[in-house]
């Protein structure tokens, strides 16, 4: 039994366009030090994957820039390792047509390297999938259960969510078997819903591709996953670790600060054997000044904190200068804040300057943004 | 595959490091960690890559384990290469004979093959031992400009601490005309660096001429740079300004982790272009808890701090348990320090745990000395270690 991955790294970029204008939703800086990708990455690789697909469409500079060959993640391979799959553009046609608009196309698109895998099985996952999974034990529920497709789930209680995309929510029997698909905004308690993990056969999925292409499908919830209920065999595998999505700014905020809670660090960051791997900058540790004052915070190296921080998420490279004070902010790697400026509610993208003493706030479901190299 | 270097650089990192007791027990002086996330041999393998220096031999021969798997393959400081980058010299069992290396002078000559696969026109002779920032490719241009038989690397220091080290004469021109071994009455100022720039040639020589002398040491600074400097050689003092300092001791040990601290810190690694690269661990960011204190740290990833923290340079993966107090220390890196702990100016190498209301050293005022715990000590609750102890592992 063998196992590939494929990556969608332009998945959901238009629910955070603040942050995809310069990058692919993959690239979206994370927790302090990360990339959305990374996550996904270091899944698979944790889990014995060695050979990942990355399907990139548009916007990717800065997504090959992190990812390189790959070797931060000992993806730099002789056989397998990393293989970005960009859009197909040729000289011939009109050059449009290339770029991918729905997954069932981007799968499509990927068709030369899901054909010429010799793996058993695909695990198939969005990037912006926060979450430290151990893929392995989904790998052996999916062999031993013989199914074409396992949906990686998580049972949530979202009594009063409203959600700014559709969620897909899955429906199933005793057994696990999928009864039934459905997308949805408004939900009332426990709601299973698809972690955007699956694990399908490969020979499936190029049966898959073969009849969409035939049929004209495009979407593939709708023209293929819910009418071959009954007919093809899908199953479910719950995952009750820490799963983390993003489909707005606020949940791109909420997300965050969640890794400010212990049990949410001790998940994601704390698992012996499966770290989250990225891209080594090579930033000298934080250095902490005389009147630096810091309170629950999570911080990268790189940093020189000599004000007050608070709630805080710091990537690499920030510095915060006497005076300063940053509360239940985001700062991206290298923004530099003058002395006496406050900044509460905040997100600043890389290289942001906030000079002297401006005040800035946002709200929690409305964060302040400030897009990348902007001076204030 | 060998291609034609200028110049390849020769990293002596067999040295055991007697001072600095139980930090060295285990592992070679190089590997000794320094600064949070690096380790001492991070710094002349990044001067190399940052001064252009892609092929590095580095000599090892005591606790060779943890050395030669941070090594590697050099891909941390851009050394894995096709032509060139970084080999792991060991000692080796020849045809006819199988030595340790007897001395610096003899490690080079053993490895003279290594050397001319290269077809070097320079050699770069290197220690392992010293914390610094330096454009060996200056040095290299002045050396070539001199058309100079052996360069060496010099730092002015005291008067009165000139008889620690390895003194330099030299007229106005850069000409050395005196070297001496650690003199009681110096008359110069000028201390060797243990940073020697040769002509290919004149090397090889000068090896196999102390190789066959019996009663030699087999030492650069004992035998060949005097032997050279008497047969008139053509030998020049390259003056170095910036921040070097030899970590052999505790307390320069000590003293160089504390130079991180401050505002405007002596020794500042944050420069993008010549950064200091390290094999790195993949830890979470650093965390500092609701309750937590910290004044006047250097902090590395996969921290948590809920404690007091003060002047401390702390390694990755340490955690601070609220109510402990740390002040005037250097932890080394995957560590707690639990609840009610106090620690006071101390050297913790790495994998120690100390236990609730353990009592490690004194305040740096009242202390005899630097406490050190060596690697993978366990410190009980409520246990208590005086002020200047050295402790380790006996496994």
């Amino acid at each position: 039994m063998t196992t590939a991955g494929l990556i969608f790294a332009n998945i959901h970029d238009n629910t955070i366009p603040e942050l995809t204008r310069t990058r692919s939703m993959a690239s979206v800086p994370f927790g302090a030090r990360y990339r959305l990708i990374d996550f996904m990455l270091s899944n698979m690789v944790n889990s014995g994957i060695t050979k990942v697909g990355i399907i990139a469409n548009n916007n990717y500079e800065s997504l090959l820039d992190h990812l390189g060959t790959g070797k931060d993640w000992d993806l730099a391979r002789r056989s397998g390792g990393i293989k970005i799959l960009p859009p197909h553009i040729t000289s011939f046609d009109n050059t449009t047509t290339g770029i991918s608009s729905s997954r069932l196309e981007a799968i499509i698109g990927a068709a030369n390297f899901i054909n010429r895998c010799k793996e058993d099985y695909l695990v198939m996952a969005d990037c912006d999938v926060i979450c430290n999974i151990d893929l392995t034990k989904a790998i052996a529920a999916h062999d031993k259960s013989g199914a074409d497709i396992t949906f990686v789930t998580q049972t949530k209680d979202l009594a009063g969510v409203v959600s700014a995309e559709k969620i897909t929510v899955i429906d199933a029997d005793e057994e696990g078997r999928v009864t039934e698909f459905s997308e949805k905004k408004v939900f009332e308690g426990k709601t299973r819903v698809y972690t955007n993990i699956m694990i399908v056969k490969r020979t499936y999925l190029v049966s898959i591709m073969e009849n969409s292409m035939a049929h004209g499908y495009t979407r593939f919830l709708h023209d293929i996953l819910s009418r071959s209920i009954g007919t093809a065999d899908y199953r479910i595998y719950e995952y009750d670790g820490f799963y983390g999505s993003i489909n707005s700014m606020e949940t791109y905020f909420s997300c965050s600060m969640q890794i400010l809670e212990p049990k949410v660090r001790e998940n994601l960051f704390g698992k012996k054997n499966y770290p989250v791997l990225t891209k080594v900058r090579n930033s000298a540790p934080t250095r902490y000044c005389d009147g630096a004052k810091v309170t629950n915070s999570v911080i990268a190296d790189g940093c020189v904190i000599e004000g007050t921080v608070e709630n805080s998420i710091i990537f690499r490279g920030v510095h915060v200068c006497p005076g300063a004070v940053v509360k239940n902010s985001i700062l991206f790697q290298d923004t530099y804040v003058c002395s006496n400026a406050t900044l509460n509610c905040v997100i600043a993208d890389k290289n942001v300057m906030v000079r002297e003493g401006r005040v800035l706030s946002g709200h929690e479901t409305m964060p302040f943004f400030i897009g990348k190299c902007i001076t204030v | 595959m060998f291609k034609k270097k200028e110049c390849v650089a020769m990293l002596l990192a067999g040295g055991q490091g007697s001072r600095l007791y139980a930090l060295t027990t285990k592992t070679a002086k190089p590997a000794v960690q320094f600064g949070g996330k690096y380790r001492i041999i991070d710094f002349p393998l990044s001067n190399c890559i940052n001064s252009g220096i892609d092929t590095v031999g580095v000599l090892t021969q005591y606790q060779p384990l943890v050395l030669n798997e941070y090594i590697g393959n050099g891909q941390p400081w851009d050394l894995d290469r096709v032509w060139g980058g970084v080999t792991v010299l060991p000692p080796y069992q020849g045809q006819k004979s199988a030595d340790w290396y007897k001395g610096t002078a003899n490690a080079i000559y053993q490895n003279m093959k290594f050397i001319n696969r290269y077809d070097t026109e320079h050699v770069v002779i290197l220690s392992g031992d010293h914390i610094y920032k330096m454009d060996y490719a200056k040095m290299l241009a002045y050396h070539k400009e001199k058309n100079a038989d052996c360069t060496i690397a010099v730092i002015e220091v005291p008067l009165e601490e000139a008889s620690r080290f390895g003194i330099m004469s030299a007229y106005e021109d850069g000409t050395i005309y005196k070297f001496s071994e650690k003199p009681k009455n110096p008359d110069s100022t000028k201390a060797s660096m243990g940073i020697y720039i040769f002509r290919r040639d004149k090397l090889e020589k000068y090896l196999t001429e102390d190789d066959a002398d019996p009663n030699s040491s087999n030492d650069f600074g004992k035998n060949i740079i005097p032997n050279m400097l008497a047969a008139g050689e053509r030998m020049f003092a390259y003056a170095f300004e910036g921040y070097w300092k030899d970590v052999g001791t505790i307390s320069s040990l000590w003293e160089a982790n504390m130079d991180l601290l401050g505002k405007k810190p002596v020794l500042d690694l944050s420069s993008r272009d010549w950064k200091i690269y390290s094999r790195h661990s993949a830890q979470g960011p650093q965390f500092v808890g609701s309750d937590a204190k910290i004044e006047n740290c250097y902090i590395t990833e996969g921290c948590e701090i809920y404690g007091s923290v003060k002047n401390c340079v702390i390694g990755a993966g340490v955690k601070i348990e609220a109510g402990a107090y740390v002040e005037d220390c250097v932890l080394m890196g995957d560590m707690t320090i639990e609840s009610g702990a106090d620690v006071r100016y101390s050297i913790i190498d790495a994998g120690v745990s100390i236990g609730a209301n353990a009592k490690v050293g004194a305040p740096r005022e009242s202390a005899k000395g630097v406490t050190v715990i060596g690697e993978g000590v366990e410190i009980k609750s409520g246990a208590v270690v005086e002020d200047g102890a050295m402790m380790s592992d006996s496994n």
